[in-house]
């Protein structure tokens, strides 16, 4: 579903936060587009973020769904960041895009 | 309850009385529950038999002959508690002052660019379009929800009417429906109109700014466009 304004930025989900054996999975990682440093991620924390999917049937006239989640804290050096959803993501969204919206903002 | 005194507990984690005793031990069913209700003026006549009279000086006697009565109310009253905390507003964000223009980030008018007039007294931020300029009427918006940019306009001089508050924008109740099949499926359903107060408080309001933003080239235009996110564009890198 396209907007006509882009008023999120992509990201992308690339596993949970994990261990050589064990990984919780209440914390994704995502990484958003553009963010490669661990700097730069200071904009995006406490940020809201959406993984929009399409189910099969309707629920209130529409396919699509929303897990909603929130940016908390850098992982490591590289501008990934972690953040927690309200349902923890499904394993079969790795790699699937995310939305990180502007919102809450502090500019 | 006294959990950690010696006997209260047989074994640690394991209590002497069980569930039942305990409750007939506390006693709070002896308590009413309900909030204390205004006394009634018998019962204020004996209170004030009473006290203790404070200025001794003035009926010695009395003070020293002072005997409390030995009946008092068995049911005592739960006093209400009192809450200290209220709410007070949030402050406004440093990058935000009147006349900034903002991008509202969600909502029906998310991307467009308004104009800030005022804080609100629930903490709200009070915008406007200009409706003729972009469409967005007055309205509040929650300050997280917005992009301050540096851009400004002169409102200083913007006289605000005073019925602008936070009630001005309440939703007005609905008359309920009467569980007709015609009402249920909207039929004859009448789409409400801008009520013509409100539309005559924009026009009066869009009239003091427009002649401003005139004056900065290139303003009208900038507030007409709609903020957008393009390909390779990362919002932490731009200058708002």
């Amino acid at each position: 579903m396209t907007q006509p304004v882009r008023l999120y930025c992509k990201g992308r989900f690339l596993g949970y936060q994990r261990a050589q054996r064990a990984q919780t999975q209440s914390s994704s990682l995502i990484q958003i587009e553009g963010v490669n440093d661990k700097k730069d991620t200071s904009f995006y924390l406490g940020k809201r973020i959406a993984y929009v999917y399409r189910g099969k049937r309707e629920i209130n006239g529409t396919r699509y769904r929303v897990i909603w989640g929130r940016i908390s804290r850098p992982h490591g050096n590289s501008g990934v960041v972690r953040a927690r959803f309200r349902n923890n993501l499904p394993p079969h969204a790795m790699g699937a895009s995310v939305r990180i919206m502007l919102y809450p903002s502090r500019i | 309850m006294a959990v950690n005194k010696e006997g209260a507990q047989l074994i640690p984690g394991v209590s002497r009385l069980s569930r039942s005793q305990r409750y007939a031990k506390r006693g709070l069913f002896l308590m009413k529950n309900k909030v204390a209700v205004p006394r009634k003026a018998s019962d204020r006549k004996a209170a004030a038999r009473d006290e203790k009279p404070t200025d001794v000086n003035v009926d010695l006697v009395k003070a020293l002959t002072h005997k409390k009565s030995s009946l008092y109310p068995a049911d005592t009253l739960r006093k209400p508690k009192v809450n200290h905390k209220s709410n007070r507003p949030a402050a406004l964000k440093e990058t935000i002052s009147p006349g900034s223009v903002l991008i509202l980030l969600a909502g029906r008018f998310r991307g467009k660019r308004v104009v800030f007039l005022k804080q609100l007294e629930s903490g709200l931020l009070l915008v406007t379009g200009p409706y003729r300029v972009n469409g967005v009427p007055m309205r509040r918006v929650n300050q997280a929800y917005v992009i301050a940019t540096s851009a400004k306009v002169d409102v200083s001089d913007v006289t605000i009417p005073e019925n602008i508050n936070d009630s001005y924008f309440s939703r007005e109740q609905e008359p309920k429906l009467k569980g007709t099949e015609e009402e249920f499926f909207g039929e004859n359903a009448v789409k409400k109109a801008v009520p013509s107060h409100k539309a005559a408080d924009q026009k009066t309001i869009d009239n003091q700014i427009i002649p401003k933003i005139r004056s900065q080239n290139m303003l009208a235009s900038y507030l007409r466009s709609s903020f957008s996110l393009s390909k390779g564009q990362a919002p932490h890198l731009m200058k708002f």
